[in-house]
């Protein structure tokens, strides 16, 4: 049994004419970092938005809230992948539908990949938003109450600044999950790093190295990002209490 | 496109069920159960006292946990061929099937979310229980299977059911290598129909039916469960 090994095919050029293949794959990263930040951005906005609604006293609110959770938590990324490429623009208007359809490569494939991404995540986010105001003492709104602010002022200037600290680490690896899901819009046709290592291995036949440095470039992202968000941990962190404390030493 | 087509989805339904998902269900039990089985392992290595198998066990779960699921699926998909040549000293890479190979691929990956799962399950025995085993004149393996695990398991149930309902929505992704699962046999009739907004709507609210029906039932069981402890 032999495979033939052979590295220097990184610095061969790849069949497309834009450089080297590890360039190739490069290129890749950053659609992958395109993609899994602006889906980021979309996830936190309504991720926080719903797990906060979650939390309040409107039973109705509350309820629409946990049905959006599960309607996203109960269907594959996959297959919510296809409804936002293939289902979602035959579903809207047909002027609308046909405009959408027309959006040339790739940000025909990158904006519904990251519309998905982004509503997928959003549930997660939801999710931990509520654990962590759930996790705040009652006498912290009790406290807001009787110092006469409203429901929407203890929120702001009580609760959600706590909370917003407390799901920090979880969404440390909840970003380190949108890095890696956005690997399921290669299906879609989008060429992020995942899909160019596949491409390089049909190009090239060079399997295993394709791969592993697909993989090597994974492992260094998420390294980077686990030093980031600590550092941005430690900043914002409040003095006094038991995670600072922990995290000082 | 037309109004939406009800018949193409009755006509479609005998395949997709018979076809589809089979592969999706017997896949996805093939994963749970040869997952727990490797993931209990990982975790007694993750806590064993010998540094080799510890460090080597905490490799292979972070390593698998950093790269997306589909680069693993990909991964496995040539490496088995070469591994198969390797152990029967064939000349050339062995012939794999799409579901051997899907089986292999989640069984290994599950196994690092079940070996989390199992750890902290081990973890949660009061160590008196090791202890006691011991004094008993049990040795490692039947402290371990007769007191540890038996209830790191039960403690453990709901957890590993929940994980069970990420791997049945996970092994969609099989998709990437042209198996016909659930997805893939609505994505054959969808593109040879040119019906894909049935299609793809249909799966969607299958795979939600399945899954929410799924964890209602882990979610009861919970309860139950706290209530006899």
């Amino acid at each position: 049994m032999y495979y033939h090994w052979n590295w220097g095919i990184l610095f061969a050029q790849e069949p497309g004419g834009s450089g080297t293949y590890l360039h190739y794959l490069l290129v890749g990263l950053a659609w992958t970092i395109a993609t899994a930040l602006a889906a980021w951005v979309i996830a936190l906005a309504i991720g926080g938005v719903v797990g906060t609604l979650r939390t309040t006293d409107r039973p109705w609110v509350v309820r629409i809230g946990n049905g959006y959770v599960e309607l996203f938590r109960n269907i594959p990324l996959l297959v919510q992948m296809f409804l936002w490429y293939f289902v979602v623009p035959e579903l809207l208007p047909e002027a609308l539908g046909d405009w959408i359809k027309q959006i040339p490569p790739p940000w025909g494939s990158y904006i519904p990949a990251v519309m998905c991404l982004g509503l997928y995540t959003s549930v997660r986010i939801a999710e931990q938003m509520k654990a962590a105001i759930q996790s705040l003492p009652r006498g912290q709104r009790y406290a807001g109450t009787a110092m006469g602010l409203t429901q929407w002022q203890t929120y702001r200037y009580v609760i959600l600044p706590q909370a917003v600290r407390i799901i920090l680490p979880p969404l440390t690896s909840e970003f380190m999950n949108i890095i890696k899901n956005s690997s399921v819009a290669l299906t879609i046709g989008l060429m992020e790093l995942t899909g160019r290592a596949r491409s390089m291995q049909e190009f090239s036949f060079q399997t295993f190295e394709a791969y592993a440095a697909a993989t090597t470039i994974y492992l260094v992202t998420n390294v980077v990002v686990v030093l980031g968000m600590r550092w941005l941990e430690r900043s914002v962190r409040v003095p006094g209490l038991i995670a600072a404390e922990a995290g000082a030493h | 496109m037309g109004g939406f087509d009800w018949a193409e989805i009755q006509h479609a339904i005998p395949y997709l069920f018979k076809e589809g998902m089979t592969f999706t269900v017997t896949l996805t039990l093939l994963a749970m159960a040869g997952g727990i089985v490797f993931g209990t392992l990982l975790a007694m290595m993750r806590l064993s006292s010998y540094k080799v198998l510890s460090l080597g066990a905490g490799a292979y779960v972070n390593l698998l946990r950093s790269i997306p699921l589909v680069l693993v699926i990909f991964w496995f998909y040539f490496l088995v061929p070469y591994i198969g040549g390797w152990i029967t000293r064939s000349s050339s890479p062995i012939q794999v099937g799409a579901f051997a190979s899907a089986v292999i691929t989640f069984t290994m990956f599950e196994a690092t979310y079940y070996c989390e799962i199992m750890r902290a399950g081990i973890q949660s025995i009061p160590r008196g229980q090791v202890w006691s085993g011991y004094a008993l004149g049990l040795d490692y393996w039947q402290t371990m299977g007769y007191i540890v695990l038996p209830q790191a398991f039960r403690n453990m149930i709901p957890v590993l059911l929940t994980q069970t309902i990420i791997l049945f929505q996970d092994t969609s992704l099989v998709y990437v290598i042209s198996a016909t699962d659930f997805l893939g046999a609505a994505s054959k009739v969808a593109n040879r129909d040119y019906r894909l907004v049935e299609m793809y709507s249909f799966v969607a609210v299958v795979y939600f039916v399945i899954s929410f029906g799924l964890s209602f039932l882990v979610k009861r069981l919970q309860t139950k469960i706290a209530v006899i402890r």
